[in-house]
């Protein structure tokens, strides 16, 4: 694969810079002796057009939502408008410095409001910050919340947080930052919070419970308000994971489900592309106890006006250096002006459709060991294919199909998983064509099984070895032996 | 479709959530738009913002830098922008590549051995080396030079307090430098940035010795790298820095790019994800996820950062930038930013009733003091069309009527010649 670094300088002015129109300084008079640097990164001098095709080539060894059917369960690849793409690019709002007069950033500030605001009605909670800048960076906020919420109270003996085995991964990694432990909650045969299990936890320790709903096989917890409100009456918060948010959104609402502290994943359920794996945003709502901890800066709205609210003691300070990912906020505003109310029910109403359509097909051909109604996503087990093929080994063979292979091997409750989210922007002929897919691997399982084993043989490289990257770690570019040199 | 799976209705499919919470929901009452519609609308917002129309003298950590064109071409194919975290490798060569890229280009930058493939931003990176080190040192002791960016401070403090840090101000001298010399012992590690909230470049010569063995965590600006010899030289443990400058716009403060660099021997710390050189079944040369210590399907709370999804994207762009303008350029816009700071600082140094804050050096930013009022002198660059930060940031660090200003590539002399025109001196 070559890389930057195999390409031959050019000797060449980079052409982007003008000449210097005040008298140039040489580095060592003006800095002083060793403050300059003694040798030239090595990057090498290439023409706009090397560049341009060196990435033009990169690029179509990727696969992205624009290329088919992104089935990356827990991670919603839908399509996304391309009107969000540009009107983030406005210079109106591409080109504002975070430290500008609030006077002089009147339609930035203002838009951060209405989306709030937008947020807020959707959470059914009592207020919103856009600070966080990733789903996992709003359950650390979340958590952050938690933590001062129970120190404002005296209670700082909470300090365990339960956790269903079906949580997203980030979850109690976001928990263990913010200092608390973590207990795991079983599920019961029906993929859901086992209430006994639960309540037998239940103590004054307890912080509270992190939720993902629906959980991580895309099932409802039917019982979400005995869970809330057993947590509740144990004095613990309930923490839900939004990241699904797809499969309710414009239906129900986290706050009249008993949640505290909910999080948005913009980039999911309100577009934004993932962009190789972000930026996203991770806004994150809460219920009224927990207002004040909210970090700074807030963004008020005046009779003249909108402005930066440092002024609130009890929060927990700030989580990001401004107020969070706002070019990603300016696409999930025009996305919700785009879909209004009709269009919002319209996402969970096809998203969960695509999904059950897909799961009734599919459990004929791999096990389903969860069969019930399903929310956005379902979880298949490879568990059981025929002649040692494994659940990685049909996700390669999809590659070689053209299509993006579903999460394999998460979420852990399910062996061999295979989480598949169809979103709701693919149509019924993709999900056909996706699962004659599914069904063909499967009869070639059965037939062939060495095109699985060798799979992929029609992708820009073959299998890659990860054991070995993890081992035997070459993180940047060995300069002394070149392209070709193998790790 | 709902015939397909024996559905009688929509409605069934949303039997398991409860009725109750069905039934209190409430729409927002807003319409669907057409996309013209949209368009305008986000138009309207955008030309609010009076900020992008005028010349910006706006620095402390995030800059009026220059994009090539090329970046945004790159950046808006759809094979990148539409792709997720490359979990499938072998269709993820393009986004792998680059990251891999991307660290080499950040190893080369800071000196440093080994880099992830982003942050969220600057003053996240710092707050997660600052619990890489603790983890390392665990004297849940840190000391923070005074003259770090009071937004990197903030969510420091924030992260520092959940972990149960103690943090340790540093102060800093007539120059604007940290005095390290006078930095407390029996801690984790020591966080300074350079060029520092002044603008002034730190001297970190002899300061790895002096910590013994507590991590040196050093706060860079990446272009500025250009020019100045990277922290690597001077002995750093951990690098990390604000990567806007490399390429993104300043989008109000985000999406931005968090750089975390480090030594080999913290591999396994080492927050974030990072792509690795394998070969695959053929023995081909292939890139893919490496050291995944903290992803999904590992288990969980033992995990050392809940880091996931971060700047992909945002390190892709600075991947291209770098490429664009090659060593060459990236050398010669450093000098630009240089000259130009100079330039400007020198000619308003030269007016009656102004000075320099520091006499340290600095790269494109320096704090001017005037004699008279911060805020009237700022309100005549401001009738000029520029835009200058109040001096309410720089209060915060103990420094008064102090205005900062950055000088960036894209200010010409004529701009700087009405800037201080503005103030008084001759065109």
């Amino acid at each position: 694969m070559r890389t930057l670094f195999d390409h031959v300088s050019r000797d060449a002015a980079d052409g982007v810079f003008p000449v210097c129109d005040v008298p140039s300084r040489k580095a060592d008079d003006v800095l002083g002796a060793g403050v300059a640097r003694a040798r030239a990164p090595r990057i090498p001098n290439l023409s706009e057009g090397d560049v341009a095709r060196h990435y033009t080539r990169l690029s179509k060894l990727n696969y992205g939502v624009d290329d088919g059917i992104y089935p990356l369960g827990s991670c919603t690849m839908k399509y996304n408008p391309k009107l969000n793409e540009d009107v983030a690019r406005l210079p109106g709002f591409a080109n504002v410095h975070p430290r500008a007069d609030e006077a002089l950033a009147q339609g930035s500030l203002g838009l951060l409001y209405d989306l709030s605001e937008f947020l807020r009605e959707i959470s059914g909670l009592a207020a919103v910050t856009l600070q966080p800048v990733a789903g996992a960076h709003g359950e650390l906020a979340g958590m952050f919340l938690l933590k001062r919420h129970f120190e404002e109270r005296g209670e700082p003996g909470r300090t365990r947080v339960l956790l269903p085995d079906s949580a997203h991964g980030t979850n109690p990694a976001s928990a263990a930052v913010a200092g608390f432990s973590v207990s795991e909650i079983r599920s019961n045969d029906r993929g859901t919070v086992d209430l006994d299990v639960l309540r037998a936890e239940l103590d004054s320790t307890v912080a509270g419970i992190m939720l993902t709903v629906p959980n991580t096989l895309g099932i409802f917890e039917e019982n979400i308000l005995e869970v809330t409100r057993a947590v509740h009456d144990a004095g613990g918060l309930c923490y839900f994971d939004g990241a699904n948010l797809n499969s309710f959104v414009g239906r129900a609402r986290p706050g009249d489900m008993g949640a505290d502290i909910f999080h948005f994943n913009l980039h999911k359920t309100l577009s934004t592309p993932h962009g190789g794996g972000g930026p996203g945003a991770g806004a994150v709502a809460v219920s009224q106890p927990l207002v004040d901890y909210l970090p700074v800066p807030w963004i008020g709205k005046t009779g003249s006006g909108y402005r930066l609210d440092w002024d609130h003691p009890k929060s927990i300070g700030s989580i990001h250096a401004f107020y969070g990912n706002f070019l990603v906020a300016v696409r999930a505003y025009a996305y919700l002006l785009e879909l209004g109310d009709s269009g919002l029910r319209a996402v969970s109403e096809n998203a969960v459709l695509n999904a059950n359509y897909l799961q009734e097909r599919l459990k004929a051909t791999y096990p389903l060991p969860y069969d019930r109604l399903c929310k956005h996503e379902f979880v298949l087990s490879g568990e059981g294919l025929p002649n040692g093929v494994s659940t990685l080994d049909v996700a390669k063979r999809l590659i070689d199909y053209g299509v993006h292979p579903p999460t394999v091997y998460f979420p852990l409750i399910v062996h061999e998983a295979l989480m598949i989210e169809p979103t709701e922007t693919e149509g019924r002929e993709t999900l056909d064509r996706f699962a004659e897919i599914m069904e063909a691997i499967a009869r070639e399982a059965r037939e062939h099984p060495e095109l699985l084993h060798d799979a992929p043989v029609n992708a820009p490289v073959r299998r890659l070895d990860q054991t070995y990257a993890a081992r035997h770690p070459v993180l940047s570019y060995p300069f002394d032996e070149g392209e070709s040199a193998a790790p | 479709m709902l015939g397909a799976i024996g559905r009688a209705s929509v409605d069934e499919l949303f039997s398991d959530i409860p009725h109750d919470v069905l039934t209190a929901y409430r729409p927002l009452g807003l319409e669907a738009h057409s996309e013209l519609e949209v368009l305008d609308e986000l138009t309207r917002y955008a030309e609010t913002n009076e900020a992008a129309k005028r010349v910006s003298l706006l620095g402390g950590g995030i800059y009026d830098h220059y994009v090539p064109r090329l970046v945004g071409h790159i950046l808006g194919r759809s094979e990148f922008y539409t792709a997720y975290t490359p979990y499938q490798p072998e269709i993820s060569q393009g986004t792998l590549t680059a990251m891999f890229e991307f660290q080499t280009l950040i190893c080369e930058l800071t000196g440093m051995e080994i880099a992830n493939a982003s942050m969220y931003d600057g003053a996240t990176a710092l707050a997660e080396a600052v619990l890489m080190a603790d983890r390392i040192r665990k004297r849940h002791r840190v000391a923070v030079a005074g003259s770090l960016l009071p937004q990197f401070r903030r969510v420091l403090d924030t992260y520092a307090w959940a972990a149960g840090i103690e943090l340790l101000d540093v102060p800093f001298g007539s120059s604007g430098r940290c005095a390290w010399d006078r930095a407390p012992s029996d801690v984790s590690a020591l966080v300074i940035q350079s060029p520092n909230a002044f603008g002034v470049i730190e001297s970190l010569d002899g300061l790895k010795k002096r910590l013994g063995d507590a991590l040196l965590i050093v706060a860079t600006y990446p272009l500025a790298l250009g020019l100045l010899a990277p922290p690597g030289a001077f002995g750093a443990d951990i690098v990390i820095g604000e990567g806007q400058s490399l390429g993104l716009p300043m989008g109000f403060g985000g999406p931005l790019l968090g750089i975390f660099a480090t030594r080999m021997e913290f591999l396994r710390q080492l927050p974030g994800r990072v792509a690795g050189r394998t070969v695959d079944a053929d023995g081909k040369v292939g890139y893919t996820m490496a050291a995944q210590t903290r992803e999904q399907h590992i288990r969980r709370e033992r995990a050392t950062s809940n880091i996931c999804t971060n700047s992909a994207l945002c390190a892709l762009a600075a991947t291209v930038y770098l490429a664009s303008i090659g060593a060459d350029g990236l050398r010669h816009v450093a000098e630009l930013n240089l000259a130009k700071a100079h330039y400007l600082a020198d000619q308003l140094a030269r007016l009656k009733g102004f000075q320099l804050a520091f006499d340290g050096p600095f790269f494109n930013e320096f704090v001017l003091r005037p004699t008279e009022a911060a805020g009237v002198v700022r309100r005549r660059l401001a009738d000029a069309g520029f835009l200058v930060e109040d001096s309410a940031e720089l209060e915060k660090l103990g420094v008064k009527n102090g205005l900062r200003i950055a000088v960036t590539e894209r200010r010409s002399k004529a701009e700087l010649d009405c800037a201080v025109a503005a103030l008084g001196g001759k065109r």
